[in-house]
C-alpha cells in the first residue's frame, strides 16, 4: 500500500517536471520580442532569396502553418498534446522535418558514444577508487588511479585537442573527426562497424579521462570511511578471504551513494556531447543544438532541451525505484 | 596489614612457569609474553606489556580494566589482527597445539573463526547492511570449509541460529531487521559456526539493557558449555561478570596486574587496584557512598617509571616508583604483579 503511494507520487511528480518544463518552453517564445520564423526569413531575404516585399506574406503564411495565429489557449492546448505524444513540432531549418526526427537521428550518436564512456568512467573510477583507499592492496595498483586524479584539472575541450594533436596529427594513430571516414558509404559491415568504432576512440578517451578522476576522488573518500566499518573488520575477524570482504563488504557498501552519482552523471551527458561532438565532428545532439542555436531554429532548441529535461526527470524517477534494490534499509521506509 | 598481604608465598616470576600450572586439565589456550606498540606521531604507545595466561577447556575468564588499559588490544593482538600503527613486537599465542603467531598470513586467516573466534565491541555495526544475515554466516563457513555440500552448510547454520535462540527466519533477514540484541546474537552465532576451541567476546552487552545483558550472557555460557570452549569475556560491568565467569583477569595500562578466581577476586583481592575496583562496586552497606579510584589512568606516551599504578597507589613504597614488579604466582595459583608480593619486600 505504501509503496503504491510511493510509485503514484513519484509519478505526480514526474508529470509536474514535464508539464512545467513545456509550458516554459511553451511560454517563452511566445512572450519574447523576437519572432523565429521572421528573424529566419529576415535572414533569408538578406541574402537575396526573395524580395523583402514577399517577407510579411510569407511570415504570414507560416504562422497559419504553424498555428501561430490561433488563439494562445487554443494553442497551448495543442502544444501540450504534441509533447504528450513527443511531436514537438517542425524544424525551421530544416523543415519538413520533424523536430522529434531529427533527435532520433541524433541521439543513437550521443547515446553510444556518452553512455558507453558514461558507464566505463563509472565502473573504472570506482574500482580505482576502492583500491586506491583500500590498505591491503599491492603499493602499485593503488597508485593506478593517481594519473586520473591529475587528469581531472585538464578541462575537456583540452583534453580532445590534446589527443587530437599527438595521438590523431602526430602519430597518425586514429582519424582526426568525423563519425566514419569519408568517402564511405554507411553499411551494415564489419568494415564499417570498424572504421565507425575507430572514430569513436579519441573522443572516447577523452571523455574517460576527463572524468574517472572525479569518480576515483569520490570513492576513495568513501572507501577511507566503509574500510573502518566494524562490519569489514568483522568479516576479517570470520577469515573471509581478502577478495571476499572487498568485494562484498567493502565495495558493496561504498557503491551505495556512487550510484546516485551517477544519475546526476547522466544529467550531464548533453553538455559534453556538445563539447566533444565539436571538437572531433561527430553527429549527435550536441551537435544538433548548436546547429539549431546557430541557425535561430527555436523548435529544435526547445525540443532538445525539453527532450532532456523528461530524459533526466525520469531517470531520477527511476533512481529512486532502482536505490531499494541495491540498498535493502531503504525498502522498508 | 603486610603480613596479611604477604600470607601468600610467592613462588617463581617470569611466565614460563605460569603456564606450568600444576593443577587442571592440559591448557586450550596459552598467551605467552605478549606486547603490542602503536606507533603514533605522539610517540610510542606500548599497549600491551608481556602479557601471559593460560585458559583450559570450558573455562571462562572475565577480563576487566578502565577504557583504554588495552583489552580490545590483546584480544586483536590474539587474533594477529593489529593494524598499523600497531605492532605485535613480541609474545606468542598458542591454541591447542598450533603456534598462531607462526602461521603464515593464509593459515593464520583459516584459524581465524574456527580455532579463534573474535565476537567484536560493537555488534550494532559488525553485521553488513546490504547482505542478508543467512548470507553473512554461509561465506563465513564456505571461506573455511571447501566443497561442502549447501545443505551441510544450511544446517550448520541453522544450528548456530537456533543455539543461539534466534528464530530459523532471521536467516532471510537484513541487519536494520533486527533487534540490538539479536545483533549480538547474530554475531554470536557466527563465532560458533565453526566450533572453535577459543572465543573471545569485546563487550559483548554493553549496548544492551539489564535484561538483554542476562540474556545474551546466558546465551553465551550455554553455547560456551556446548562446544565447551574457552571464553574470554572483555567487560567493564564486574557484577555481570561475576555472575558467568571463573577467573577474573584485571589489566592496567596494557599489562596484567591480577588474575584471579571469581571468589577469589571479591573476597580477597590481592593487587591494590583490583582492590580498589571491587572496593568501589556498589552495595547495600555503602549505600550512598560511592567510592572512586583517585587519579586519572595514565596516558600509555608517558607511562609512570616503575609500576604503572604507583602514582594512585595507596599501598606505594619506594621501590614502586623506580623497579617495574614482575609477573609473580602465588603458592595459590594466583597470579600477581605487584612489589608487595616480592618475597623481600
Ligand atoms: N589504532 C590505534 N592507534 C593508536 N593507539 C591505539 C590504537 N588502538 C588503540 N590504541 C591505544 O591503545 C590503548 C588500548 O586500547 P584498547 O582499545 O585496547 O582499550 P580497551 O581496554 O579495549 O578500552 P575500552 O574499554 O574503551 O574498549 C589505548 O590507550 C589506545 O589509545
Ligand atoms: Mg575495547
Amino acid at each position: 500500500m505504501r509503496t503504491l503511494w510511493l510509485v503514484v507520487r513519484r509519478f505526480l511528480f514526474l508529470i509536474l517536471v514535464i508539464w512545467s518544463a513545456s509550458t516554459i518552453t511553451f511560454i517563452i517564445p511566445r512572450f519574447s520580442p523576437r519572432s523565429a520564423i521572421r528573424e529566419r526569413f529576415a535572414l533569408l531575404a538578406r541574402n537575396g532569396g526573395f524580395s523583402p516585399g514577399d517577407l510579411e506574406k510569407i511570415i504570414t503564411a507560416m504562422q497559419t502553418q504553424f498555428g501561430l495565429d490561433k488563439p494562445l489557449l487554443q494553442q497551448y492546448v495543442d502544444y501540450m498534446s504534441g509533447v504528450l505524444r513527443l511531436d514537438f513540432g517542425y524544424s525551421l531549418n530544416k523543415y519538413p522535418s520533424t523536430v522529434i526526427d531529427l533527435i532520433s537521428q541524433a541521439l543513437p550518436w550521443t547515446l553510444g558514444l556518452l553512455l558507453v564512456t558514461t558507464i566505463l568512467s563509472f565502473l573504472i573510477g570506482n574500482l580505482l577508487g576502492a583500491i586506491a583507499a583500500w590498505p591491503k592492496a599491492p603499493q602499485w595498483l593503488r597508485a593506478v588511479a593517481t594519473p586520473f586524479v591529475l587528469l581531472t584539472g585538464v578541462p575537456p575541450v583540452l583534453m580532445g585537442v590534446l589527443l587530437l594533436f599527438f595521438v590523431g596529427f602526430r602519430l597518425k594513430l586514429l582519424p582526426l573527426g568525423g563519425a566514419y571516414s569519408i568517402g564511405v558509404i554507411p553499411n551494415w559491415s564489419w568494415g564499417f562497424a570498424l572504421d565507425m568504432a575507430q572514430h569513436q576512440i579519441l573522443p572516447a578517451l577523452a571523455l574517460i579521462f576527463g572524468s574517472v578522476g572525479g569518480w576515483v576522488l569520490s570513492m576513495r573518500g568513501m572507501g577511507i570511511t566503509i574500510q573502518g566499518e566494524d562490519y569489514v573488520n568483522f568479516a576479517e575477524h570470520k577469515g573471509l578471504d581478502g577478495v571476499s570482504i572487498f568485494r562484498d563488504y567493502y565495495l558493496r557498501n561504498a557503491l551505495l551513494p556512487q550510484v546516485t552519482g551517477f544519475a546526476l552523471a547522466l544529467g550531464t551527458v548533453v553538455t559534453s556531447a556538445i563539447i566533444i561532438e565539436s571538437i572531433f565532428f561527430l553527429p549527435g545532439i550536441g551537435t544538433l543544438l548548436q546547429d539549431a542555436i546557430k541557425s535561430n531554429d527555436f523548435p529544435v532548441i526547445y525540443g532538445i532541451v525539453l527532450f532532456i529535461t523528461i530524459t533526466v526527470a525520469t531517470l531520477m524517477v527511476a533512481m529512486e525505484f532502482v536505490y531499494p534494490l541495491i540498498d535493502p534499509r531503504i525498502r522498508k521506509q | 596489614m603486610m603480613s596479611e598481604v604477604l600470607s601468600d608465598r610467592p613462588t617463581t616470576s617470569r611466565t614460563s612457569a605460569l603456564s606450568a600450572r600444576p593443577s587442571g586439565p592440559e591448557p586450550v589456550l596459552r598467551v605467552q609474553n605478549l606486547e603490542v606498540t602503536y606507533y603514533t606521531d605522539a610517540g610510542r604507545a606500548k599497549a600491551l606489556d608481556d602479557v601471559s595466561f593460560t585458559l583450559s577447556a570450558g573455562e571462562k575468564l572475565g577480563m576487566v580494566g578502565e577504557s583504554g588499559s588495552g583489552k580490545s588490544t590483546l584480544a586483536l593482538a590474539m587474533m594477529r589482527m593489529i593494524k598499523p600503527p600497531g605492532r605485535i613486537e613480541a609474545g606468542r599465542v598458542i591454541v591447542g597445539d598450533t603456534d598462531l603467531t607462526g602461521l603464515d598470513d593464509d593459515a593464520m586467516r583459516k584459524a581465524r573463526l574456527s580455532k579463534i573466534a573474535y565476537i567484536p565491541q560493537g555488534a550494532m555495526n559488525s553485521l553488513n547492511p546490504v547482505m542478508r544475515i543467512g548470507a553473512q554466516m554461509v561465506d563465513a563457513v564456505k571461506s573455511h570449509m571447501n566443497g561442502e555440500s549447501r545443505s551441510s552448510i544450511g544446517d550448520r547454520c541453522a544450528h548456530a541460529l537456533k543455539s543461539v535462540d534466534l528464530d530459523a527466519s532471521v536467516f532471510r533477514m537484513y541487519a536494520h531487521e533486527l533487534s540490538g540484541g539479536m545483533k549480538q546474537r547474530v554475531c554470536i552465532a557466527i563465532g560458533i559456526l565453526l566450533n572453535p576451541q577459543v572465543i573471545i567476546a569485546d563487550e559483548p552487552t554493553s549496548a544492551l539493557d539489564v535484561v538483554t545483558q542476562r540474556q545474551v550472557m546466558e546465551t553465551i555460557d550455554r553455547v560456551q558449555k556446548e562446544i565447551n570452549a574457552a571464553v574470554i569475556l572483555i567487560g567493564h560491568d564486574m557484577g555481570l561478570m561475576a555472575q558467568f565467569v571463573d577467573k577474573v583477569a584485571v589489566m592496567y595500562a596494557g599489562r596484567l596486574v591480577e588474575v584471579s578466581t571469581v571468589r577469589e577476586m571479591f573476597t580477597d583481592p590481592k593487587h591494590p587496584y583490583a582492590r580498589a575496583l571491587i572496593s568501589s562496586l556498589p552495595n547495600l552497606d555503602n549505600k550512598g557512598v560511592f567510592q572512586g579510584i583517585p587519579g586519572l589512568a595514565p596516558s600509555l606516551l608517558r607511562l609512570p617509571t616503575g609500576c604503572a599504578f604507583h602514582p594512585r597507589c595507596t599501598h606505594a613504597m619506594d621501590i614502586c616508583g623506580t623497579t617495574r614488579p614482575e609477573v609473580r604466582m602465588l603458592a595459590s595459583g594466583r597470579v600477581v604483579t605487584c612489589h608487595l608480593f616480592n618475597e623481600e619486600a
